[in-house]
């Protein structure tokens, strides 16, 4: 099929190349070059889409950025399905597939437009009024239809398999669009030497320079110029130019977020090329130079396909070569879609009539129209188009009332005038400005180092606007810090100027409920639901917008804002500055998920912990768990073991013989300084100056307001050197509340502070076999209970390399752990494993170091406290140093409600039958047959079977739970009451013998 | 993201690099331990929470992990100045009028 409506000579795509491509299912060719909307419409085609609420058939309205109609999906695979790319901004590549959306069984033939019958019933706050009854359909019934009925584009339903970037840049001049301004702008600032960005959403750089046939500039035409002028930028190493570049958002202090479309407009993107790369940039100085987007013109059936912006025609003309129908008529209420007309008269297209809403304008656009033989009618509105599925006609009246006369056309172009670009000037705190005489919003008030320039300034005409951006680009640069240069200001020839036009309806946009004059044609959003508003009590412009839900759709209301607001102003009665602009919000146009997630997804969105001792348990097939991000060995299964049994059988053999234990994760502190020890007593409740060297001491430490923070086993390795222990998930934090102090209470103390977590693996050998295990491998350390007893540390070597042995226990066994660099971890706990052996030791998770400590009533900060649990209510007062005058928590802990009666205290619960394991955080009350809600008075914190006990075992925070020992109390659960007994904590060998067994 | 100046560092470091940890020149007692539950009150629990001129302490967490103070107004989320741990409030701030 040939491109009939590609105009032989006109446009800038250079015909060699052909691509193929095809729209739902048909195929077509296009010019490489062309975007998928150009293309099409070089093949006569339209109708591209339906639109959200009533399934009208939409066609192109623009040739950029701002469509809010043509929305397609591309398909590139099975996973590669990105819907709701707009047509006019998606480049076409050979082989190109793409689907019109939000229409079954076909486009031309949608039986969705029925809705479109029945719009009377979906003016604007439909689903407000009409959903809200009866209560239960809204799950069942309204929102599963909505659901399915709502939303344009299908989301692809398989993993992403296209990878993307980030990166971080810094500047000094940020200069945001490519048009005729920000070139002149960045040229300007990068004379300077100053680091340049200049990033632009088109593939190409321009601007309106795209489609302004009338722009002349240093001799050449316009868009030449602008080329010219990109390559000098581009050779200079301070200038870095970014096409097919969105800014997105503008956030606090000039951090400017931008989305590069890499490889979206390629045949074959290589693998190692991202799908998008996400620009972070810092810039001293930011030039918004974003341009202006037309306005339709609001009259009724204003939607029908074929009816598009005056500009974008341009653009499909002296751009792509591309005219966008054979007779066209030209709807106005400024002098800019003049020019479309006459480049189009020109281009051998006839233009029925130029159609003008003003009484008697004048200015050289309408006598070379004139000139050209275009019929010209001056106070007269278009009040209605013809066609459905492609405008046939546009029906004229003078506005005032009168005579309707009907010419056919297949193509309107509008302009209701030009709205300037504020989005990212919006977005950094800036405040617009009404502008009366030019009926516009322009930057007002700035927030950031940042300038408007060209016709988002609201600057009219190319001279003015190069004039500006220029002397703005330098100066932006010399603000940040460059030496001004002595560059040459582009001279412009010859330029186009654009500016008035309308705000709001037009005569044909009546108030007869029955018409459709779309204002926002995303949100398919009429003048008549935006009045209906304003009857139905809106004020707020904020109000207008939610109700109707003018300016929400994906297009934020590029083409739509001014037009709703002045309706809602006019229905008010009010003028626009007192109704208010909405707010601009990120992200200008979307973004994907992708782009803001880079490469954090998969095994790269959180960082995965393993020990040094990780791949052997791997080897013999530990299951593991997540702890925080560590990942540790849960329980090693034997062949034909579940998890209990497991854990029963590791539970037995290290009480019965010996188990090793990875304690690799346990958090490590060394405190080191000549104040080390008055530093630790003030940071733990217990007293520290007398450990002597060669001991240990369990600690505690609390925040300030007297609750339990963390704990751990802390040795001291000489007067000024303490190995502190904080738990696995505990130590970043504990290492932070340590530094505060350090840093900003008690500077005075000579104290050095090193996480030592990673270097220092950590082996638990637990059992009465302990000793034997370790004792073969161990050099200089004297292994007798009597050099080395219970809860000491001594420095010395096993199996050739360093070590710093503790004996402590976390099972209440006879118990080292052998404390290695972490690179001989591996090494180690294979030497120790091997001699384990020879006793019948086992490898143990931390389901049974769990269950062997609950045995011995062992507390785990985190399970068994939850942050508002004392020393006292843990039964820990034994290790709150008595006689210390200060540490962190000593005042909080003495508050009133710490030290009262009847507080939760932990201790132990024994199930009456013996083989009923609780549930951790069951409930626990006094009186079962109390009516619901019950008072509860605590809860489980830790529940186990314990096969060395021989029954379930279990701790809890009881309110005054230690007056209550011998007492029962009541778990109800849903399958009965469960009856406990309160014990004490400890269940398993209660005089702590066996730690010398 | 915010652009906050590390007055150990000498140098400005995105947000991301730090923490925020609660309000400035609140000072620890040296006799906590024999405070009153009035002023313990004080001390622990109350902070100002103002609209506009906050004085607070950051950590430059992933850089030097120092602590020190900044000045920032709430309603902007500008910073005016930073300075380091220990040093009195300043009275004078820069660019509070901008």
């Amino acid at each position: 099929m040939s491109a009939t409506f590609r105009i032989a000579g006109a446009g800038r795509l250079k015909q060699a190349k052909i691509a193929g491509f095809s729209f739902d299912g048909r195929p077509y060719t296009g010019i490489e070059g062309d975007t998928l909307a150009s293309a099409l419409l070089a093949n006569g085609v339209h109708l591209v889409g339906r639109s959200f609420k009533y399934h009208r058939p939409r066609g192109f309205l623009s040739a950029g950025a701002e469509e809010p109609n043509a929305l397609v999906e591309i398909k590139r695979d099975a996973a590669r399905k990105t819907p709701n790319v707009r047509a006019t901004v998606q480049e076409l590549y050979d082989g190109l597939t793409a689907q019109s959306q939000n229409r079954w069984p076909s486009l031309a033939f949608d039986v969705g437009a029925v809705s479109s019958i029945a719009s009377p019933m979906l003016s604007a706050g439909f689903y407000y009024k009409t959903f809200m009854w009866p209560k239960a359909a809204w799950k069942n019934l309204y929102e599963p239809k909505i659901r399915a009925a709502a939303g344009l584009g299908v989301a692809p339903d398989q993993p992403d398999p296209d990878h993307y970037s980030a990166r971080f840049a810094h500047c000094e001049v940020l200069v945001l669009g490519g048009g005729a301004a920000g070139i002149a702008a960045a040229l300007a600032a990068a004379e300077t030497g100053a680091r340049v960005i200049l990033a632009d959403e088109q593939a190409e750089f321009g601007g309106s320079l795209r489609f302004e046939s009338g722009a002349k500039i240093e001799g050449q035409d316009g868009f030449s110029w602008a080329q010219s002028a990109l390559a000098k930028l581009s050779a200079m190493d301070n200038v870095r130019v970014l096409p097919r570049t969105t800014a997105f958002g503008y956030y606090a202090q000039n951090f400017v977020g931008l989305v590069e479309r890499v490889s979206d407009h390629l045949q074959n993107p290589g693998r190692d090329l991202p799908r998008e790369r996400l620009w972070q940039v810092r810039a001293k100085r930011v030039v918004l130079a974003t341009g202006a987007i037309e306005r339709h013109m609001v009259f009724a059936d204003n939607d029908r396909p074929g009816i598009m912006l005056a500009s974008a025609a341009r653009t499909y003309l002296n751009h792509y070569g591309v005219a966008v129908g054979r007779n066209i008529g030209v709807y106005t209420a400024n002098d800019s879609a003049y020019a479309a007309a006459i480049d189009l008269k020109k281009a051998g297209i006839n233009v029925a009539a130029i159609v003008d809403l003003r009484d008697n304008p004048t200015g050289p656009a309408i006598d070379e129209a004139r000139a050209l033989g275009i019929q010209v009618n001056f106070g007269r509105a278009v009040i209605r188009a013809g066609g459905k599925l492609r405008v046939s006609s546009m029906t004229v009246q003078p506005k005032n009332g009168g005579g309707e006369r009907s010419i056919p056309v297949d193509a309107i172009l509008m302009s209701a005038g030009w709205t300037p670009s504020v989005h990212l000037f919006s977005q950094s705190r800036g405040k617009v400005a009404f502008n009366d005489e030019t009926k516009r919003f322009v930057p007002g008030i700035y927030a950031q180092d940042c300038v408007s320039v060209g016709a988002c300034n609201g600057t009219d005409g190319l001279s003015a606007t190069i004039d500006e951006a220029y002397a703005a680009g330098a100066k932006a640069a010399k603000d940040a810090g460059s030496r001004p240069a002595k560059g040459t200001k582009p001279k412009v020839d010859a330029g186009e100027s654009w500016s008035r036009g309308m705000l709001g309806a037009a005569p044909g946009a009546g108030a007869d409920t029955t018409v459709k004059a779309f204002v926002d044609f995303q949100n398919d959003v009429t003048a008549k639901d935006i009045r209906q508003a304003v009857h139905e009590g809106m004020r707020s412009i904020e109000h207008v917008k939610r109700f109707t839900t003018n300016g929400m759709a994906t297009d934020q209301g590029k083409t739509s804002n001014m037009h709703g607001l002045a309706i809602a102003a006019e229905t008010l009665g009010k003028p626009i500055p007192q109704v208010g602009l909405t707010t601009f919000r990120a992200p200008y146009t979307p973004v994907t998920f992708g782009s803001i997630v880079g490469h954090a997804r998969g095994p790269l969105f959180d960082p995965t912990r393993k020990t040094a001792i990780h791949p052997w348990a791997e080897r013999q097939g530990a299951v593991f768990e997540d702890v925080g991000q560590w990942k540790r060995a849960w329980y090693f299964p034997k062949p034909g073991e579940d998890i209990h049994a497991a854990v029963d059988r590791e539970c037995v053999t290290v009480r019965k013989t010996a188990g090793l234990f990875d304690a690799s994760t346990l958090g490590k502190i060394e405190v080191v300084g000549p104040d080390a020890a008055k530093f630790m007593e003030l940071l733990y409740t217990n007293p520290w100056e007398k450990l002597e060297p060669g001991r240990c001491r369990y600690g505690i430490m609390l925040r300030e307001d007297g609750f339990i923070y963390d704990d751990g086993v802390v040795g001291r390795l000489a007067p000024d050197r303490f190995h502190v222990t904080t738990t696995t998930g505990g130590a970043p934090r504990v290492m932070n509340h340590m530094e505060d102090y350090l840093q900003t209470e008690f500077p005075h103390l000579n104290v050095w502070l090193t996480s030592i977590t990673e270097q220092w693996a950590v082996i638990a050998v637990q059992g009465p076999k302990s000793r034997d295990i370790i004792a073969p491998l161990v050099e200089g350390i004297d292994m007798s209970d009597e050099a080395l007893p219970h809860m000491s540390v001594r420095e010395g070597r096993i199996c050739g390399v360093p070590t710093r042995l503790f004996r402590m226990s976390f099972s209440g066994e006879r118990g080292f752990e052998v404390n290695v660099p972490a690179d001989y971890g591996e090494a180690v706990w294979e030497a120790l494993w091997a001699e384990g052996q020879k006793h019948g030791a086992c490898a143990y998770g931390t389901e049974s170091m769990h269950v062997l400590r609950a045995e011995k009533g062992y507390i785990i900060v985190g399970q068994d406290t939850d942050g508002t649990v004392t020393p006292n209510d843990a039964g820990l007062d034994w290790a709150v140093g008595k006689k210390k005058t200060d540490f962190v928590g000593i005042r909080g802990m003495a508050r009133p409600d710490l030290v009262a009666k009847g507080r939760k205290q932990l201790v132990g619960l024994k199930t009456r039958d013996p083989k009923v394991v609780l549930e951790e955080g069951a409930q626990i009350v006094a009186d079962p047959k109390q009516a619901i809600p019950m008072k509860m008075i605590g809860h489980v914190t830790s529940s186990y079977w314990s096969q060395n006990c021989g029954r379930s075992i279990a701790l809890g925070l009881v309110a005054g739970g230690r007056d209550r020992t011998g007492e029962t109390l009541y778990v109800p659960m849903p399958n009965g009451v469960i009856e406990v007994e309160v014990t004490g904590m400890v269940f398993f060998d209660e005089k702590g013998e066996r730690l010398n067994g | 993201m915010l652009l906050i100046r590390c007055p150990y560092c000498e140098e400005e470091r995105p947000e991301l690099e730090f923490r925020n940890a609660g309000e400035a020149h609140i000072a620890r007692s040296p006799n906590i331990a024999s405070e009153s539950d009035d002023d313990f009150e004080k001390f622990f629990f109350i902070r100002s929470n103002p609209k506009g001129i906050i004085y607070e302490r950051w950590r430059h967490m992933h850089g030097c992990a120092r602590f020190f103070n900044a000045v920032r107004d709430t309603v902007s989320d500008r910073f005016l100045m930073t300075y380091k741990a220990g040093e009195p409030k300043p009275v004078k701030l820069p660019g509070a009028a901008k």
